[in-house]
């Protein structure tokens, strides 16, 4: 049964210098506030895996705390590029970022083969591109029913999955609505796994098309109202595009960004 | 009513997607477009997005492919790696609409990096669902603004295949790539000037080309956007 804490704690608890830790959220309920805490905790040469790095991770990379990235996708949705990542892969600031390079697709059955417990994933794909000659965890498979040539890709086991959903109950069972991104995965996929919610409440009552995630299979779960602002928890708060549009710029200037670290995050 | 080149490339693009047809759609252009054509003589076009979103009608335009707004009006929404193995990869869609950061002749795109991949000069987003978009969809759009920088004669590296070796792919690929110039499409595995936009010259589309563009003998131009499709795009555009 997934026991219930602080996000302090939780962080403390189950993230360590050095893990390979998965922070998801398909544009929607991404777990910032974990984020936040975990630079603020000062953790080091971690493994971020995320299939869309978005704000979170660029937070993340600039910070210090990541020594090698995992994605399918780094950019601002709608804005335009993650300029600490690229800051990172450009110039090594502020330390050397690896990359292991995917598309969505790959990613995205790398956590299902990761979740269904098998050491690989199979999909059509990547042929023809340039990215298996970059990615070593992209190889091409032969079908033994078909004889045709697919491609596979290693599943993904995260020391540790962190998810933001809309509420749990005080039992840790959780329940998360609207786009639901590939959180279910992770968490299963992973060793340990952490649920940021906006509320815990005595009774999940039934909501269509929701993910429950049994407390059985969640190690923690803390309250944190908000916690995945800027970006939006279904019925609860909406996008802060505002916010994503501002990142260009304080992202852009390493001052601008070290201020915004001291004054937003450290603070 | 006046128009820009970006009201009439948004506008070129809105016009191949046929009514019923389904649309996997790439955010910015792409989505613009794909909106615009559900607004006027597409009421039933299917828009699907990576995020899950099968069915989306949304009134306003997404800032992203996650946004509340194609939630709250989808007919279904799936997770990601549903979306990706049950939906696109059996080539159940019909159009894929996409962007690119740089594209070659061939129609392959590039969103990866520019300069060396280990040492870049510019790290670009990367792949998202772009590959599989151009490998799965039944036929792909691209929809870019045309310039010597975008449209290049060899790419540093390829995202996405365009007309090449398409033998372990369901889709056949790039149709047409609609720019704020005219369209090219294919001919003789080329991607070729065949569409001028109104007031548009050969020589600005050959000027913002990086390849030595092909000219169609048989080229046509497009008719101005009309009243209605503006006040349309302008509508969702806010």
């Amino acid at each position: 049964m997934a026991s219930v804490s602080s996000l302090a704690e939780a962080v403390a608890d189950l993230v360590h210098d050095g893990d390979q830790v998965a922070l998801e959220g398909f544009t929607h309920l991404i777990p910032f506030a974990a984020g936040h805490e975990i630079i603020r905790q000062g953790r080091k040469d971690l493994t971020l895996v995320r299939m869309t790095p978005d704000l979170v991770y660029d937070q993340l990379i600039g910070a210090g705390c990541a020594r090698k990235l995992v994605f399918s996708w780094g950019g601002n949705p709608g804005v335009g590029s993650l300029h600490r990542f690229r800051d990172a892969v450009q110039h090594a600031w502020p330390v050397p970022l690896e990359i292991e390079e995917h598309s969505h697709a790959g990613m995205a059955n790398r956590y299902a083969a990761g979740a269904s417990g098998l050491p690989f994933a199979v999909l059509r794909g990547y042929t023809g591109t340039d990215l298996p000659e970059h990615t070593d965890t992209i190889k091409p498979i032969t079908c033994p029913f078909t004889g045709q040539t697919l491609t596979a890709v290693p599943a993904l086991n995260p020391d540790v999955a962190i998810i933001h959903a809309q509420r749990a109950d005080r039992k840790g069972n959780v329940q998360l609505w609207g786009i639901t991104g590939v959180q279910k995965e992770a968490v299963l996929a992973a060793r340990r796994s952490l649920v940021t919610v906006e509320e815990i409440v005595d009774e999940l009552d039934p909501r269509p098309n929701a993910v429950t995630l049994p407390g059985w299979v969640v190690t923690r779960v803390a309250k944190v109202p908000r916690g995945a602002h800027p970006s939006y928890a279904h019925d609860y708060y909406v996008r802060d595009n505002d916010y994503y549009k501002a990142w260009d710029g304080i992202s852009r200037d390493r001052d601008a960004f070290q201020c915004w670290l001291t004054e937003e995050v450290a603070g | 009513m006046n128009y820009t080149t970006d009201e009439m490339m948004t506008v070129a693009a809105a016009r191949v997607l046929r009514d019923g047809a389904s649309c996997f759609v790439g955010i910015g252009l792409p989505s613009t477009a794909a909106n615009l054509a559900r607004a006027t003589h597409a009421p039933d076009l299917v828009l699907i997005y990576e995020s899950g979103c099968i069915g989306a009608k949304p009134d306003r335009l997404p800032l992203s492919i996650g946004d509340g707004i194609l939630a709250e009006t989808a007919d279904s929404l799936v997770s990601v790696p549903e979306i990706f193995n049950y939906w696109l990869q059996p080539g159940r869609i019909d159009v894929g609409f996409l962007g690119a950061a740089q594209l070659d002749k061939h129609g392959n795109i590039n969103t990866t990096v520019i300069g060396d991949y280990a040492d870049p000069k510019v790290r670009l987003p990367g792949a998202g669902g772009a590959p599989e978009i151009a490998a799965s969809c039944k036929e792909v759009v691209i929809v870019v603004r045309q310039s010597k920088r975008t449209f290049i004669d060899k790419l540093d590296f390829i995202t996405s295949v365009g007309l090449g070796d398409r033998s372990s792919f369901t889709g056949a690929g790039p149709g047409m790539i609609i720019t704020d110039l005219g369209v090219l499409r294919p001919v003789g595995g080329e991607f070729t000037l065949t569409q001028l936009h109104p007031g548009v010259e050969v020589s600005q589309v050959i000027d913002a080309t990086g390849w030595e563009l092909k000219v169609s003998p048989d080229l046509t131009e497009t008719p101005p956007p009309s009243e209605a499709e503006l006040t349309a795009l302008r509508k969702l555009a806010g």
